[in-house]
């Protein structure tokens, strides 16, 4: 059996990747488009630390915690905005919230 | 041996994130994403990134998964609605990943020579990470933190139910 090359790691990420990208476009519900941008950002986080193993310096894996950080900053803000939309629509299909105000 | 975790790790997470991005059950969606999250902390340990693994299961699973979880249950009606979603624009949706997928694959194994130094095999990252950050990566970490402040204190004044009293 052949060894782990890089490639296996890019392929596992880009399948990552476009999982992520559908369900963005395809989920009504506002808190699953949120996990497939978690899943978006965590085929990231595999690309930059698979970089940075077989490129030999830890450049990637502190791009990798600044991700991670500003993933958990993305989710809080985004759910504050998701409780708010519900408030105000009593929704959180992305489809039916079309108004700017109420 | 290393193969073969891979390739079990592998098919734990393209499986829980098919479950997630598929399921029509938004609790179902939820915990499929904590097996995804949880394989990905071990292909971070794979990559020798120890410091980095730990991380992504601490503030994935135990952070933004938690939050996730609370925004299903606030955002739904328990009792009157059930926690189903329908998946739409399933055709077009499945084309345009069809073909970002085909196009990243064909890059990635079209272009031989990614890798340009000899693999790193480090025995422990958390040092040189702690002096990366105090030296290097200085600005960017402090950014970052005032960043992270301003969210969360942005993100808890949004979310607050009384803001006309507030207001008044």
């Amino acid at each position: 059996m052949e060894s782990l090359t890089l490639n296996h790691f890019l392929t596992l990420s880009a399948i990552l990747f476009s999982l992520g990208v559908f369900g963005v476009m395809t989920r009504r519900n506002a808190v699953v488009v949120l996990m497939g941008i978690e899943l978006m950002l965590n085929s990231a986080n595999i690309n930059l630390i698979a970089f940075s193993r077989f490129n030999g310096n830890l450049d990637g894996q502190m791009l990798a915690i600044f991700v991670i950080v500003l993933a958990a900053a993305e989710a809080a803000v985004a759910l504050a905005i998701i409780l708010n939309m519900y408030s105000n629509l009593k929704t959180v299909n992305l489809d039916e919230v079309d108004q700017l105000k109420e | 041996m290393e193969v073969i975790m891979f390739w079990i790790l592998a098919v734990i997470i393209v499986a829980s994130a098919i479950a997630t991005v598929f399921s029509k059950n938004i609790i179902y969606s939820a915990f499929s994403l904590l097996f995804s999250f949880l394989g990905v902390a071990g292909i971070y340990a794979m990559l020798s990134a120890d410091f980095l693994a730990v991380t992504q299961i601490m503030v994935y699973v135990g952070g933004i998964l938690t939050l996730l979880l609370f925004g299903v249950m606030l955002t739904n009606r328990i009792t009157t609605m059930s926690l189903k979603t329908d998946v739409f624009n399933f055709v077009p949706g499945l084309i345009i990943a069809a073909v970002m997928l085909a196009s990243l694959l064909y890059v990635i194994w079209v272009t031989g020579t990614w890798a340009k130094h000899s693999p790193a095999v480090w025995d422990t990252t958390v040092e040189s990470i702690g002096t990366l950050t105090i030296t290097q990566y200085l600005l960017p970490f402090e950014m970052v933190a005032i960043i992270l402040l301003v969210a969360v204190v942005g993100a808890s004044y949004i979310a607050r139910k009384d803001k006309q009293n507030i207001k008044s």
